[in-house]
């Protein structure tokens, strides 16, 4: 996501459209990316850390952006 | 010292042939196309990333580039004081790979710019503005639709204080105004440098303005300007 204090010209022009549609409640919208991974490891930390780790040195930029993991799940591999 | 110009291509660089030409044809000095796999850059004397959509611009602009085996010798190119020019997607990808501070956003318009535009020169202490005046006003081309210069407050009033800001976008006669920052760059940024002065990132395309062909050379003296720094003459 767009960190705050940076310019979001993409969520911007949404909401424009949100209003057109009539959605005048809508008073912002920041417009993001939203990756999902598959990541092999012993256990759901393990992932968790490995997914922090790469969206801070490749899937975020620090400088623009915050990033969240959402959740993780264990699966069997299949 | 070598005086051979190095460009290093990507894939999905568009400019580099355009690069290449400027310094090859319009300046007249040796140059050679550097395949983004290349990990050897030894015996080049400058090193110039062109203006395109490396990677198709996926994940952001610029940021998977950095992984490149060229990007690797480039940082220690540029950590050992070699001149470095990024050109529009070059400078994104400068940004990315830290030797540069800030990032470009989408433009505040959300379109595609292509336009000539005005820059005005900030300061002249950089290996690509030798031969620049201060305050003088360039007329270049811009291509992009992620050029809008974001840095925190802190990092904007860093990069005045340490006269990192290399060129501000303005009107003809070297005002800078609202109007002139078609992209919405904080503090009209177009360009910046790092701290020591060898690395420049600018969205403009000085190489696109190098030939009286194209309507301007102003180009020319962004690029001659390392040749100068070098002492390897034009």
């Amino acid at each position: 996501m767009p960190k705050a204090g940076v310019n979001d010209p993409e969520g911007e022009a949404i909401r424009g459209g949100l209003l057109s549609l009539g959605y005048e409640s809508v008073q912002r919208v920041r417009a993001g990316k939203h990756y999902r991974l598959r990541v092999l490891a012993p256990a759901a930390d393990a992932a968790r850390s490995t997914a922090e780790d790469m969206a801070t040195r490749l899937l975020s930029n620090p400088v623009i952006q915050t990033f969240v993991i959402e959740s993780v799940t264990q699966a069997e591999e299949a | 010292m070598s005086s051979q110009i190095g460009v290093i291509t990507f894939p999905g660089s568009n400019g580099d042939q355009d690069s290449f030409d400027a310094f090859a044809l319009n300046l007249g000095v040796p140059t050679r196309m550097v395949d983004y796999r290349e990990a050897d850059l030894s015996g080049l004397a400058a090193i110039v990333l062109p203006g395109g959509f490396s990677y198709g611009d996926h994940l952001r602009c610029g940021a998977i580039a950095r992984f490149a085996p060229a990007m690797e010798s480039l940082k220690s190119f540029a950590d050992a004081g070699g001149p470095v020019l990024g050109l529009c997607n070059g400078f994104q990808v400068l940004t990315e790979a830290h030797l540069l501070p800030g990032a470009l956003l989408r433009n505040e318009s959300l379109r595609f710019h292509c336009r000539w535009v005005d820059i005005r020169v900030e300061t002249t202490r950089t290996a690509w503005t030798h031969e620049v005046t201060h305050g003088e006003v360039l007329k270049l081309p811009v291509a992009h639709g992620e050029g809008a210069y974001f840095a925190d407050e802190e990092t904007l009033d860093k990069l005045e204080a340490n006269d990192q800001i290399v060129f501000r976008y303005c009107e003809p006669g070297g005002t800078v105004t609202p109007d002139a920052n078609f992209n919405g760059s904080l503090r009209s940024i177009a360009g910046v440098c790092n701290e020591r002065g060898n690395v420049v990132g600018m969205m403009p395309h000085p190489e696109r303005a190098s030939d009286p062909m194209l309507g301007t050379t102003d180009g020319l003296k962004i690029l001659s300007s390392a040749l100068e720094y070098l002492n390897v003459g034009v």
